[in-house]
């Protein structure tokens, strides 16, 4: 509950700069979280949200500015002396050691004595006064690796709780979570704020500000451009103050007018490098002129399957038929390279790992794919101007920046090596266009765009299976949502029915909501 | 896990419309990195000479004038470069495919076997023939020697550092029992070859710019020191400027982003493990064809894992490893020459030192790097920068 004004905030950052190089990540950037509240940080990637809370949390030195916990200066060198001044933090990617039980996990780094089995006790314990207090319930002797990771973010609390942390910092938390997990998550967080203790929370999901947050801060360009009090703001304010411009929240698009089926797929079978069984019977159509949507908590098989469509995964079983012509049974065609002759973009989930090789120009990510294609090639070498022409042509179409071909890959924001991979798939004007998580990371301002694209190749009548864990982007972009779960469809539902109890449930393998 | 956040961070604030605000200019990382690390090394070298009661600086002056202060020297320099050259390019290669070739030995050493058998099969034929020939056999046999633990990798996934240690043994073994058992000068007691006929050999450098004129001191050094150059062009616009070359680097950056492109790992594993055979094999040429005239034993002496040094020191990229080949072509001159006049400093310090500029130059590579990047950023950074953010 927020405090008298008297009373210090439990965190505040004064005038902290940070510069990497010649870019000023933070300027000036001051903010103060009152005690027992919930703050939102907001902004867009780069913004500079992640820098200020890294320092923060001791993984960075600012080259100016103070840091106070409850009204006193603390010098936070490491991320040792933010716990000691009460400050936990859990990361968006888990530091967990997957074999170890819970335990041993909170245990990890406070062991306390020279065996285990004292401090073993004594945390078994205080974690269950803990899971008692804040609704954390996990169980302790289970290896890590084998719990959802809803599951798994509790253990990261349940550490940073451990470890006597006042102050809470969460990094883009609900980004591998499902609606029903996110929801525990919010409880537990406000069961947190109940007890007195301070969260702040680092996203870019809006509609979270608008329904857990006390107060937000948002970022733009390293500088702090608003701190303001949630329920005097609305997500609309905050996307324009994020971006500096209007946004348009909605994709604003025209009924879908399909056309003949381009994909048409039956009884698809995938198995993972383990050979564990991930897609098990899958039936969808794809016709030109409209997008599909697979929605899903992530795990469940659609990766599987947008990879095995691609041809970058063999079939264990089913037919693929691609207007028409059927291809599962022709192992020759059906492969990465046969699949794009035959007009079928991919854009990949994961871009850095797999849509782009990062350490290459931009200009060479421009053709991964495509590197054989005549129109690059000579008879040994290849034309390196035509390959920076094709590059430049599309950066200007797709503004993508810094308009420069022969910047590496890994030198552009994440929106913009979307862009890169985007445009090479989307210009090769592909009949069939898969994309995985087209929006991930990625800025609203570039979302926006994203989408609209998307929309505008399909008013072409061109055929796009859309795979994302981000419901709103399944609703917003769908024509038809299908739902996967443990490796199968378990309901079809157009995108006025799809409203997010029922994906959610849905989603969750709960199938008598459809 | 601190640094893993703050790349992280740092990642997340480039390419905001500011193109590479962290970095420091280029030559940096290329000139002045290299340079630093070798400065250690000889001042460490210098520590070990003067533990043992020499004079370092004597010592260093000596050893660089055998290698450079005069002609014939520097005829015996650029020859140990001709050999750095090609087993530098060859671990170079496998490299930008993302393995870690250790077994440029043992090709270089099948290489040999490969130019040998042409210089005694040729008998008569003019020179030119018995060199393309003994170019096209050395790489093939080096080719083969690396294309198998290749496909071992691709294939069954044996890893490729422990196939190529394993085929350098075994390439040790085949060529003693056939120069034991089968290619020995029939009477002789040593195990090598008859010597091969005179008009077969590899031209030296002095006998071919005699042809034009230009009179040089006699010196090992003979035409595949051309060869090793004319390697570099084509290392380059094979790499970085064909579609093949394109689908090597793609595999040893992002396996995944291949096979999402079509592009066969496999294939490709194999194909860079034979260019890099290949390249390793050249050795021959330049030791069998140019030099010794005959097969013998053990005559790569190192070569090489010294190519190993190479690439990493010359970053994988040929006009680095021309200068890391060359800076071990001095080494190995001078190197040999001190041991001849102090007797204190043998053969086994003068490994020593390389062994320290393997050292920094390698294993510790990125030692001064934190430091002098700092002291880049302090100086660009800071008030002058305000006005561009």
């Amino acid at each position: 509950m927020p405090e008298s004004p008297q009373t210090p905030p439990a965190l505040e950052t004064r005038n902290v700069n940070k510069w990497f190089g010649a870019n000023h990540a933070n300027r000036d950037v001051s903010l103060a979280v009152p005690k027992g509240t919930i703050h939102g940080v907001v902004g867009e990637n780069g913004a500079g949200k992640s820098t200020i809370m890294s320092i923060v949390y001791g993984y960075l030195p600012a080259d100016s500015g103070a840091i106070l916990v409850d009204g006193r200066p603390v010098a936070v060198r490491s991320p040792r002396d933010a716990l000691a001044a009460g400050i936990g933090m859990v990361h968006q990617h888990f530091m967990l050691v997957d074999p170890f039980t819970v335990l041993e996990n909170v245990l990890l780094g406070a062991e306390g004595g020279v065996t285990l089995a004292a401090g073993m006790a004594r945390a078994r314990a205080e974690l269950a006064r803990l899971a008692r207090d804040y609704g954390l319930e996990v169980d302790l002797d289970r290896p890590v690796g084998d719990l959802p990771v809803g599951a798994q973010q509790r253990v990261e609390i349940l550490k940073a709780l451990y470890r006597g942390a006042e102050i809470l910092i969460l990094d883009e938390p609900t980004g591998v979570l499902t609606p029903q997990e996110a929801d525990h998550l919010f409880r537990i967080l406000r069961a947190l704020r109940e007890q007195g203790k301070t969260i702040v929370i680092i996203t870019h999901k809006l509609r979270e500000i608008m329904e857990l947050t006390d107060n937000v801060t948002v970022m733009r360009r390293g500088q702090v451009v608003a701190n303001l009090a949630t329920a005097g703001t609305s997500r609309e304010e905050l996307a324009e103050l994020m971006v500096g411009r209007k946004v348009l929240l909605r994709v604003e698009k025209a009924p879908a007018r399909p056309g003949a089926p381009v994909l048409e797929a039956a009884g698809l079978c995938v198995r993972d490098g383990a050979g564990v069984e991930r897609v098990k019977g899958v039936g969808l159509t794809v016709r030109a002129g409209e997008i599909v949507g697979i929605a899903g908590v992530s795990g469940n098989g659609q990766s599987e399957l947008l990879e095995a469509l691609a041809g970058m995964r063999p079939l264990a079983g089913g037919s693929v038929r691609l207007r028409g012509e059927e291809l599962a049974d022709r192992p020759a065609r059906f492969t990465a390279r046969g699949l794009r002759a035959l007009g079928v973009g991919h854009v990949p989930e994961d871009r850095q790992r797999v849509g782009l090789v990062t350490g290459f120009e931009a200009q060479e990510c421009a053709i991964l794919g495509h590197q054989g294609d005549p129109a690059f090639n000579g008879r040994f070498l290849m034309d390196r101007s035509a390959l920076f022409d094709r590059c430049a042509a599309e950066m200007d179409a797709y503004d993508i920046r810094p308009r420069d071909p022969r910047l590496p890959a890994a030198n552009f924001s994440g929106g913009n090596q979307q862009k890169i991979v985007l445009a090479r798939e989307i210009e090769r004007n592909p009949d069939l266009l898969l994309v995985g998580q087209p929006t991930r990371g990625v800025d609203i301002g570039a979302i926006e765009f994203i989408h609209r694209r998307l929309v505008a190749l399909r008013d072409q009548g061109k055929a796009i299976l859309l795979v994302s864990v981000e419901l709103d982007e399944i609703r917003a972009l769908s024509d038809r949502i299908l739902v996967m779960f443990d490796g199968r469809l378990v309901g079809e539902l157009g995108p006025e029915e799809a409203d997010e109890r029922r994906l959610g449930l849905m989603m969750a393998g709960v199938v008598d909501a459809a | 896990m601190a640094q893993e956040a703050a790349q992280g961070v740092a990642q997340d604030v480039v390419g905001r419309g500011f193109g590479r605000p962290g970095d420091v200019p280029g030559w940096v990382g290329y000139a002045l990195l290299p340079l630093l690390n070798l400065l250690a090394a000889l001042v460490l070298s210098g520590l070990v000479i003067l533990v043992i009661g020499e004079n370092p600086l004597a010592v260093l002056t000596l050893l660089v004038t055998e290698a450079v202060g005069y002609p014939e020297a520097v005829g015996y320099t650029l020859y140990y470069t001709t050999g750095y050259i090609f087993t530098g390019l060859a671990v170079a290669i496998a490299f930008h495919c993302g393995l870690f070739n250790i077994g440029g030995e043992g090709q270089a050493y099948l290489g040999g076997l490969g130019a040998g058998l042409v210089g005694l099969a040729l008998t008569g034929w003019p020179w030119p023939v018995a060199a393309l020939a003994a170019v096209a056999l050395s790489g093939l046999f080096g080719a083969v020697w690396a294309a198998i633990p290749g496909w071992l990798q691709a294939k069954r996934g044996s890893h490729i550092v422990i196939t190529t240690i394993m085929f350098n043994f075994i390439a040790a073994s085949v060529m003693t029992y056939l120069l034991v058992d089968v290619l020995i000068r029939p009477g002789s007691q040593s195990p090598e070859t008859r010597e091969f006929d005179p008009g077969v050999w590899l031209p030296t450098m002095d006998r071919a710019l005699g042809w034009f004129g230009v009179a040089i001191p006699a010196s090992p050094l003979n035409l595949s020191f051309l060869w090793a150059l004319a390697c570099c062009a084509l290392f380059y616009l094979f790499l970085w400027r064909t579609r093949w070359g394109y689908e090597i680097r793609t595999v040893g950056r992002n396996e995944r982003a291949a096979v999402y492109a079509g592009i066969s790992p496999s294939r490709n594993i194999i194909l860079a493990m034979a260019i890099s055979g290949a390249l390793a094999g050249f050795v021959g040429v330049n030791e069998i064809m140019g030099v010794q005239h005959r097969i013998l034993l053990n005559f790569t002496g190192g070569v090489g894992f010294v190519g190993i040094a190479v690439a990493l020191m010359g970053r994988n990229h040929p006009v680095g490893i021309v200068l890391a080949a060359l800076l071990f072509g001095v080494l190995a001159q001078g190197g040999g020459q001190v041991s001849f006049e102090y007797p204190t400093v043998n053969r086994e310090l003068v490994m020593v030192i390389q062994g320290l500029v393997i050292l920094f130059a390698g294993a510790l590579e990125n030692l001064f790097k934190p430091q002098v990047e700092a002291l880049f950023r302090r100086r660009r950074g800071g008030p002058q920068a305000e006005g561009r953010a």
